[in-house]
């Protein structure tokens, strides 16, 4: 069995008299996004600081690859070149510094690269974290966003091999929320390090984490995959999940996961025989779209997908919901593969002829010099039976997808 | 007659408090703060200790220069203006309570002698707390509760290296060159209120100040300003780096609190160590 990157065996915490952790329990494994989940002031963030060893447990012991961490020399850590980032909630930034010396500071401190290679990487990172603008700016003349993204250059300057996010889309609205977890999850893709992050996010990080932790009465309650999370039962769910998670998506305005299964339930409770449709549509491109035009684009794509689908779709008595970050599903009631395919036409027509209205580079419009990027939406149906299970008909209609529009995104529109 | 409960009670000291606990209540209060002093005595000491040794490790030196103009460079102007004035108003009262034993020509050596043993390393200390001393604390115990020491930890980069012991070496270089300015302005201004203003004797001044001043002198004069700059910049940095530990207060109002209590525990250090210093010395 695989050894988790760290580990915490039957820790405690207290503060005074207030036990925070008790006889915590639980794994983190290396190159995944695990992603802390639990209600505001239970010891979350305690438990991150455990990590970084900026807090000792009171009981128990924090291993990292099998050996406690209190017990790792200072040199040991070095030696084995493990690099650590923390993303504080605050952003922690340096104010008397400029964006550019935030995010120099650790490689000036703890390297002996020279000056040049050091601005190399800096610059590498602000163009990357689309604040070239506000490279020469101090902290304080930026907006909360552009602070957040200070804080994420400077925690994945050095390289990082586990990055610890402490609520790192606090504050947010919801464009930059997800435009901020996607960035983590682009860049935990590019570079590998682990993530771990404490969101209440729900269900947007769900999108981007490969394991879930559940703290929950001081305890950790659940371990397992957000898809496992579904299926878990325990007073957490109903107090804590739920109470994050809306009836509909910030981002997107669709149904909840939670309320799309809901909905598809009474469905088929009601519709004694009768089939209905599964449309899964998928938005490819948004990579390209990050790339050329940045993260705040790739949701602005993602939301008028969302848009658009609510628009066509629930007007007709369908509902929808999201099933990945690019990755869209609605149930057509009463629909037969030809009434679907006809609605689907329809839809396509809207898309392309309205293109994806609120696109933006920074804080201005792209221009012809942004150069353009091409959207592509693919499209599966699929008909659903009274007793079938829906993520099986979700799935049979993902593997009929096909491409049904293409969008080109520019300067002019 | 009194009922037995009630009775147990007034025999305990009031309601729910034992008799013995009502009495050693004022000791326990002087005793906690006496605990706590100690502590907070022997923190300050492992600090300055672990702080200065760092004093040396690499890329400390642009930091170090840094300090040295934010403590030194800057303070200069206030310390020759106290230093004027300071020794202005010595050579007046000098001049006339000399005048009035027939001792005129000694206001040089007055002059000099009071200015480098005691008043030039005491004031300049106590100026450069209140000006640079207090920022210190201030902008320390910001970077405190705003989380930007605990972001330095996790970047791997020791806060006591990089916050304190630029602060520390800066004192240490800039107290004893600020005070041998405070010395030098003193003794002009003693010569101006003393010499063209109260008509006192030129030559004699300037004779006495250089016969009277002896190597010792300035060699204590200069201790004293290495002693002060230890135990400002300790006790500003002390109070910034654990202002999140106070218990009187938080955010704020912490760093506030700390900064009043570190101008005013330097100052009374200053003096204390003054005492303990000139009775070594002399």
């Amino acid at each position: 069995m695989e050894t988790p990157l760290i580990e915490f065996r039957n820790v405690t915490k207290r503060f005074g008299d207030r036990t925070v952790l008790e006889n915590v329990n639980l794994q983190i494994y290396e190159g995944q996004v695990t992603t802390i989940v639990g209600l505001s002031g239970s010891g979350k963030s305690v438990l991150l600081k455990h990590i970084i060893g900026l807090m000792m447990p009171d009981e128990g012991a924090v291993l990292f690859r099998g050996k406690p961490l209190g017990k790792i020399e200072k040199t040991d850590m070095e030696a084995s070149s493990v690099r650590i980032s923390y993303m504080f909630q605050d952003n922690a930034l340096f104010d008397s510094m400029t964006v550019h010396e935030n995010i120099a500071l650790p490689l000036r401190e703890t390297t002996n690269l020279e000056k040049a290679e050091i601005d190399r990487r800096v610059m590498a990172r602000i163009e990357q974290t689309e604040l070239g603008e506000a490279a020469h700016r101090y902290p304080s003349e930026l907006s909360g966003g552009m602070q957040k993204r200070v804080a994420l250059a400077r925690a994945l300057v050095i390289d990082p091999q586990i990055v610890l996010f402490d609520e790192p889309t606090t504050g947010q609205d919801p464009i930059r929320k997800n435009a901020i977890l996607s960035m983590i999850a682009q860049y935990q893709r590019k570079f590998g390090f682990t993530a771990v992050l404490v969101s209440h996010e729900i269900p947007d990080v769900f999108f981007i984490s490969n394991r879930i932790l559940a703290l929950y009465d001081r305890k950790i309650v659940f371990q397992g995959t957000p898809r496992e999370l579904e299926n878990f039962e325990h007073p957490f769910k109903v107090e804590v999940i739920r109470s994050m998670e809306g009836l509909r998506e910030e981002l997107t305005g669709l149904y909840s996961r939670r309320q799309f299964i809901l909905n598809h339930a009474q469905l088929i409770g009601k519709a004694d025989g009768e089939t209905y449709s599964v449309v899964v549509f998928t938005l490819e491109g948004l990579d390209p779209i990050i790339a050329t035009f940045g993260h705040d684009a790739a949701q602005e794509a993602i939301k008028a997908m969302g848009m658009f689908v609510i628009k066509h779709f629930d007007a007709i008595g369908g509902f929808s919901s999201r099933r990945n970050t690019n990755e869209f599903v609605t149930v057509l009631p009463y629909s037969d593969q030809a009434e679907a395919e006809s609605i689907l036409k329809d839809f396509v027509l809207d898309f392309q002829a309205y293109g994806i209205p609120e696109l933006r580079v920074g804080d201005r419009r792209p221009t012809a010099a942004d150069g353009s990027v091409e959207i592509t939406v693919l499209a599966g149906i699929a008909h659903g039976q009274p007793n079938e299970d829906i993520d099986s008909i979700l799935d049979a209609a993902k593997n009929q997808q096909k491409e049904i529009a293409r969008l080109r995104c520019d300067g002019r529109r | 007659m009194m009922p037995d409960e009630d009775r147990r009670k007034f025999s305990e000291g009031g309601p729910g408090r034992p008799l013995g606990a009502f009495l050693s209540g004022p000791f326990a209060v002087f005793g906690r703060s006496a605990i706590r002093w100690i502590n907070n005595s022997g923190a300050s000491v492992l600090f300055f200790f672990r702080a200065f040794l760092k004093i040396f490790r690499p890329k400390q030196f642009s930091k170090i220069v840094q300090q040295v103009y934010y403590i030194g460079a800057r303070s200069s102007m206030i310390i020759m203006l106290v230093g004027l004035f300071t020794g202005m108003v010595l050579g007046l009262q000098m001049q006339s309570v000399l005048g009035n034993v027939g001792a005129q020509g000694y206001l040089g050596t007055i002059v000099a002698l009071s200015l480098i043993r005691e008043l030039g390393p005491v004031l300049a200390a106590i100026m450069i707390t209140a000006r640079a001393g207090s920022a210190i604390t201030a902008e320390i115990g910001i970077q405190r509760i705003s989380e930007q020491v605990d972001a330095l930890a996790t970047m791997r980069i020791d806060p006591l290296r990089y916050l304190i012991s630029p602060r520390i070496a800066a004192a240490i270089v800039s107290f004893p060159v600020l005070t041998a300015m405070f010395d030098l302005v003193g003794i002009l201004g003693g010569y101006i209120s003393g010499v063209l203003i109260m008509g006192a004797n030129s030559g004699a001044y300037i004779f006495r100040v250089q016969a009277s001043v002896e190597m010792e002198d300035i060699t204590h004069g200069f201790i004293k300003a290495v002693v002060f700059a230890v135990v400002v910049s300790t006790v500003c940095c002390f109070q910034g780096y654990f202002a999140h530990t106070r218990t009187d207060s938080h955010g704020a109002k912490a760093v506030g609190l700390a900064t009043t209590s570190a101008v005013v525990l330097s100052c009374v250090l200053i003096l204390l160590s003054d005492y303990i210093v000139t009775s070594l010395l002399i």
